[in-house]
């Protein structure tokens, strides 16, 4: 099962906090979006207004076009898999997957058969005897993923769900989630603050920052052409270079950028790091000294000083072949399409 | 010598805690008509006294049905109080907390005085029943702070997540929360159970026709020591003893 969300205008205060503020969001029915941002930037309350668990001050949800704001969580076409998992530990794997089908009147036999359908899904077949407390961190999250699912949710709503795990174990699940989502086809929405975790996993990243949304859009677009230059910053490094509009022109340090100038006379130039390079691109940042490099695998990350702006630091990941020298000059260039201009904030 | 003290200070203080109760119960099989020493024995015979003697037996079992509904009473009682403080937000939280709390400070005396009071002001008649309710008064604190202070923050999640998966209010207490509180629940319920089974003033002032055991048994102080009253006291030790035990295999099994 799955349906489209759709928020409209919610905006929610915790005393004279604003955690939400006119957030409007259309998610389709079986889309796989993510909220990202730090903490505090009110993603975890707008899951929770998903989930029925908070009523906002004002604006309206809608699944599957029905207004639910005012519904309980009890009878919300959602379910919500929490941060800690939330398992019953004095229940068997299979008992805790097939709770949700016991409260809506399954018998036995059939939510057994379920739940074991279920467990299988997450690959922990062999395991609806054992109690939650023999499993990992890893398997733990499976089953609460099996629990939530197995009651058919149309929304499924993912409390930073892999922020227990470590990193390795975090990146396998992202896959298997995502191939889950394709198998059930419901809808995901999943909250993360790691930028990362928000470009493997989302048809669509919703950037929000201070209870308002800064950008949305898929996963690429918002990494090279992020609107708001928190999303730039958010979305991955960024090097900042100061730059002004002068007579409809973007002016910096390294000379002028072929974009349109927005409104503000203080502007910032955004270049990602792995934009920056030695070969011959038409923006030219010229010579550059090398204050340090290290080795990164797939780059060297290098921290150069620019000659034609010795109080700017630029990060760059130049080519792995060779680790640029301490001291050493080199003469840098980017492509122009990579620089995003943005109003100093 | 520093390797042995440790052990001799254990043994020290199990001593102390124990020896009085070795005594009693070794100067309940005297073969003798007086409880002290030489031990001239072992006999049964004060046993057999205590079993067939009907009013020891009924103030016995009265004191085993008294601290048996008074437990189930209390731990309710303390459930509800602990629940809906823990997960509603209500005015004056902290202020109904130390209500709830606060007649653990009173004295056992004062309050059975106060009940006597009540009982009779009401026209209530003493019985088993005022008793109870005696017990319920001095045991609900008690459940209340040890459920209370179980009821953590995985509960709360675990109850969110049953919630969200379609239970309602009843089953989410009935399936998890009651559960996941066991041990707390059985360990309050055998602790009420414990401070009952050998609680004298309260009984003593609200009780008149029938009595509880440690009732009976301070009248029948009142002829003197007798091998007779060391067979009564290991009696009620012995029930004691099989409440804790109950209590740590209930709860430890339910633990692993």
């Amino acid at each position: 099962m799955t349906a489209n969300v759709t928020v409209e205008a919610v905006s929610h205060r915790f005393g004279a906090v604003a955690a939400l503020s006119d957030i409007r969001l259309e998610i389709a029915a079986g889309e796989y979006v993510t909220l990202l941002g730090p903490s505090g930037c009110g993603k975890t309350t707008l899951l929770s207004v998903l989930g029925g668990f908070l009523e906002p001050s004002g604006g309206r949800v809608l699944i599957g076009g029905q207004d639910m704001t005012h519904v309980p969580p009890t009878r919300r076409p959602t379910t919500t898999m929490f941060q800690d998992y939330a398992l019953f530990p004095h229940m068997s794997l299979a008992d805790n997957v097939a709770f949700g089908l016991r409260m809506a009147g399954v018998g036995k036999r059939a939510r057994m058969s379920r739940a074991g359908e279920m467990l299988a899904l997450v690959g922990l077949a062999e395991d609806g005897a054992k109690r939650p407390h023999e499993l990992s961190g890893g398997q733990r999250q499976r089953v609460a993923l099996a629990r939530c699912l197995a009651v058919e949710p149309e929304v499924l709503l993912l409390d930073e769900p892999l922020g227990a795990l470590d990193l390795k174990l975090r990146r396998n699940m992202q896959d298997e989630l995502k191939s889950i989502q394709r198998q059930v086809g419901t809808t995901f929405v999943h909250v993360t603050h790691d930028q990362e975790e928000a470009m493997a996993i989302a048809d669509r990243i919703v950037v929000m920052n201070a209870g308002r949304i800064e950008d949305e859009g898929a996963p690429r677009r918002i990494y090279r052409e992020p609107r708001t230059l928190f999303a730039a910053g958010f979305m991955g490094e960024i090097n900042r270079i100061p730059a002004r509009a002068v007579a409809g022109r973007v002016e910096t340090p390294f000379g002028p950028v072929p974009a349109a100038p927005p409104a503000g006379r203080a502007l910032v130039a955004c270049l990602r790091p792995e934009a920056v390079s030695p070969a011959p691109a038409r923006f030219q940042i010229g010579p550059a000294r090398v204050r340090d490099a290290a080795f990164f695998g797939t780059y060297c990350r290098a921290h150069l000083v620019p000659e034609a702006a010795p109080d700017l630091i630029l990060v760059a990941h130049l080519p792995p072949d060779a680790l640029p020298e301490e001291g050493a000059v080199l003469t840098l260039h980017a492509d122009p399409d990579s620089l995003a201009v943005f109003p100093e904030e | 010598m520093t390797r042995v003290l440790p052990w001799l200070y254990l043994a020290a203080a199990f001593a102390f805690i124990y020896l009085p109760v070795g005594v009693l119960v070794l100067f309940s099989f005297q073969d003798g008509t007086l409880p002290v020493p030489p031990f001239e024995g072992p006999s049964l015979r004060w046993y057999a006294g205590v079993l067939s003697d009907d009013d020891l037996t009924a103030a016995l079992l009265n004191s085993v049905v008294v601290a048996a509904g008074q437990g189930a009473v209390a731990v309710t009682l303390g459930f509800l109080a602990a629940y809906g403080l823990a997960r509603h937000v209500v005015p004056g939280t902290v202020f109904l907390r130390a209500l709830l709390i606060a007649p653990l400070t009173v004295s056992y005396l004062i309050v059975g005085l106060g009940l006597l009071i009540v009982v009779q002001q009401v026209g209530l008649g003493l019985s088993l029943w005022t008793a109870g309710i005696g017990h319920v008064v001095i045991n609900l604190p008690i459940c209340f702070a040890i459920i209370y202070a179980a009821m953590g923050a995985q509960q709360q999640s675990a109850e969110r997540a049953a919630r969200d998966l379609g239970a309602g209010e009843f089953d989410v207490i009935r399936l998890v929360t009651v559960p996941m509180l066991a041990p707390a629940i059985l360990a309050s319920y055998f602790l009420s159970v414990t401070l009952s089974w050998d609680e004298f003033i309260i009984a003593f002032l609200l009780t008149r026709f029938d009595v509880t055991l440690p009732v009976e048994i301070w009248s029948l102080l009142r002829s003197g020591l007798s091998p007779r009253l060391n067979a009564i006291g290991s009696v009620v030790f012995l029930v004691s003893v099989t409440a804790v035990v109950a209590a740590e295999v209930l709860i430890f099994r339910r633990r692993r």
